[in-house]
């Protein structure tokens, strides 16, 4: 246990922290949108999260994007890929939903045979990716590629601001400041909006929902393109951060993402925010006592333990009793 | 769905279905000499096509062994894979199967049972070494192997209690998450851990004769067949043992947990209870054959657990039918087998294995190979689906 380092540079940690549990929250927010409303853990988001990240990757090098642009043409790449990450997410989330969930909703099957239709179509997904579209998107044809791909850095990364001893970059205020302002869109969205309303009433229950006439199978298909749309925006913060990708990024992304979504409580838009930045921040801090050997068990334990002690998360679950 | 494949499916249902009955009408002797027979193939089968002690072969069985093709893998040795993951799908499918339990993090247990004989059978494990040093042993001392097998059950067993206990409260879906975590954690704590080897893993764990070494007559490392067929005895007594569980009051427990869960409590069937039983029972089965893994290979190293196997082994469960002893059984034996013998497709075989699941599952949800009962609760859930306006 390392307690110098940890202590030593705590603020340090905690913004790494929050900035990294940026993204985790905005996957979680996709979990917590299908599960409220559905009752179903989405195995299959994290792929959602992971083309994301490719789509975003093939059309900057498209583009030509050189590494460092100049910062208005910088700006522009960021917003065309952020606008192709959401596309390109949320459309592969209304396939998953098409796919793998839609006939099965019919059939009213137990949530086990949910779970294993979501593994294969993820599967399916990442050796796509894994055989042809990785190497495609990183410019080199329809081939095999498992290795580790890199994108152009377009915002060089460097400290604007410190604050009581931690150096805030500027990518690391854009990771945070956007996560924030996807969820309050989202939150205005499911909250005043016609559209939320349905989404709260059929989480709220079905088939009365249905009866007062809400088209169900439209609102589910918007609560999957709503977490295809967030899972795109993590995927730009994602390249803006760390600059890499692979074909098998997804599956511990979205195990984070899921354990965040758990924590703060499932269902809980809020509360997708919170345990998002949260288990950031015990990642970081984890890593930083056990010098990185234990990271991956602290979202874990963290996930027991809170299932253990408070199983409906730390803000309760509540898509359907959001306030109207 | 056009007229002449609704004819096919119904013909198919009126053959298949029929099968059933026809079985279970049989004369009593009649069904044990046709399992007889079974059994019988399934020890003659390192052999197949072969008749052992002639020259004589026998054509076109010879097509089935995966070392038929160029760059095959030796035929007994994924025999005995085979027959590892049917022990596998056997544990897991009382937990799956029968409680209704879904559990993600099975190689979790499997990695407990291979790294209990590991640690404590083999002269250079860490945890031997220690106990060495403390009682001045000689170099070579290590727990026997047939000692290796209450400790690798018992510690298997624990590790499901453990699981379970803070666990089996939860609901069906976050349990599937909080395995799938636990199965990562074993492998990362053997992986970081120095008295589990780290990621070198473990050499010269033992078999039946002793540790591994050229001299071994029967359990040696070139011959994988008596491998196999211990393998195979262990996986029969396993059947006979689950089946007898299967229709005793546990048994029936456990279907009823899994139907209705407030309803078998409201009838005086304590789920929790129950449910940890299924768990440990089927902790203990998978630790038995990680067990089997780690005596054959000699060597176990903590990569070899991760979470695809543990998707492979729900997978055979599901696939195969769960809650029907044979169907996991099919299953377990054609995840295991096809793989080998298309290898030429090697190259897609995850992308097919993801694409058979999604295909399974959403046109024959019940497995290949279902139980009666778990149809027709598919069935009855089917009438329950909620209402839609479109």
């Amino acid at each position: 246990m390392n307690f110098d380092a940890l202590f030593g540079d705590l603020a340090q940690h905690t913004v790494d922290g929050l900035s990294k549990g940026a993204i985790y929250a905005l996957v979680a927010l996709g979990y917590t949108l299908v599960y409220g409303v559905l009752r179903l853990i989405n195995f299959a988001h994290s792929e959602i999260f992971m083309v994301g990240t490719f789509a975003i990757l093939g059309t900057w090098s498209l583009l030509g994007v050189a590494d460092n642009p100049p910062i208005g043409m910088a700006i522009v790449y960021l917003l065309i890929g952020l606008v192709v990450g959401a596309l390109a997410s949320g459309a592969t989330a209304l396939t998953v939903e098409r796919v793998a969930y839609r006939r099965l909703r019919r059939m009213n099957a137990p949530p086990l045979i949910f779970l294993i239709t979501a593994i294969g179509l993820s599967l399916v997904l990442v050796e796509i990716f894994a055989l042809w579209m990785a190497g495609f998107f990183s410019g080199r044809g329809f081939t095999e590629n498992r290795l580790v791909i890199g994108i152009p850095p377009l915002l060089k990364q460097e400290t604007v601001l410190s604050v009581a001893g931690a150096d805030i970059t500027n990518v690391q205020i854009i990771m945070v400041a956007s996560a924030l302002l996807m969820l309050y869109g989202l939150d205005q969205f499911i909250n005043r909006t016609r559209y939320g309303r349905g989404v709260r009433a059929v989480a709220q229950s079905p088939d009365t929902a249905a009866l007062m006439g809400v088209h169900q199978d439209r609102v589910i298909m918007l609560v999957f393109v709503l977490g295809g749309l967030m899972a795109g925006a993590a995927a730009l913060l994602w390249n803006m951060r760390y600059g890499i990708t692979k074909f098998d990024i997804g599956f511990v992304v979205g195990l984070k993402a899921f354990t965040a979504a758990v924590l703060g409580g499932i269902g809980n838009l809020r509360g997708a925010l919170l345990g998002g930045l949260l288990l950031g921040v015990i990642e970081v801090y984890a890593a930083t006592l056990t010098r990185s050997t234990w990271e991956d068990v602290a979202a874990f334990v963290v996930l027991v333990v809170v299932l253990i002690f408070r199983p409906t998360g730390l803000l309760g679950e509540s898509l359907g009793k959001a306030r109207a | 769905m056009t007229e002449a494949l609704r004819h096919f499916n119904e013909r198919r249902r009126h053959v298949l279905g029929g099968m059933g009955d026809r079985w279970r009408a049989l004369p009593r002797w009649q069904r044990w000499l046709t399992l007889l027979a079974g059994v019988a193939f399934l020890y003659y089968l390192p052999f197949l096509g072969d008749i052992p002690g002639t020259n004589l072969i026998i054509p076109g069985l010879d097509w089935f062994r995966t070392d038929s093709i160029d760059g095959g893998a030796n035929w007994a040795g994924v025999l005995f894979v085979c027959a590892l993951y049917v022990l596998v799908a056997i544990g897991l499918n009382v937990v799956i199967g029968l409680a209704g339990l879904l559990d993600l993090g099975y190689v979790g247990f499997y990695a407990v049972g291979a790294y209990s004989v590991a640690l404590f059978g083999s002269a250079e494990s860490p945890v031997v070494g220690a106990l060495q040093e403390q009682f001045g042993l000689s170099s070579d001392w290590a727990i026997a192997w047939a000692i290796c097998i209450p400790i690798a059950l018992a510690f298997s067993l624990v590790a499901g209690v453990l699981l379970g206990w803070p666990t089996l409260r939860l609901r069906g879906d976050y349990l599937a998450i909080v395995t799938l975590g636990f199965g990562e954690i074993i492998r990362i704590v053997a992986k970081n851990s120095g008295w589990a080897g780290e990621a070198q893993g473990v050499p010269g764990i033992p078999g039946p004769e002793g540790p591994p070494s050229p001299d071994n007559k029967v359990f040696g490392l070139l011959d994988i067949k008596p491998w196999y067929w211990l393998a195979l005895s262990v996986v029969l007594l396993m059947v006979l043992l689950v089946r007898r569980l299967e229709h005793s009051r546990v048994g029936r427990s456990w279907l009823a947990i899994r139907e209705d869960e407030d309803a078998a409590a409201v009838m005086g069937v304590y789920p929790f209870k129950f449910k940890l039983w299924a768990f440990a029972i089927g902790a203990a089965l998978g630790g038995f054959s990680g067990l089997l893994f780690a005596s054959r290979s000699a060597f176990i190293q903590p990569e070899t657990f991760n979470v695809q196997l543990s998707i492979l082994f729900v997978a055979m469960v599901v696939v195969g039918g769960s809650g029907n002893m044979a169907g996991v059984a099919v299953g377990a034996f054609l995840l295991a087998y096809l793989p080998e013998r298309f290898r030429d497709f090697s190259e897609y075989r995850v992308l097919a294995f993801g694409l058979a699941l999604v295909l399974i599952m959403l046109l024959r949800p019940q497995g290949l190979l279902p139980s009666r009962r778990r149809t027709r609760e598919l069935q009855d859930r089917a009438k329950e689906a909620p209402v839609n306006v479109a």
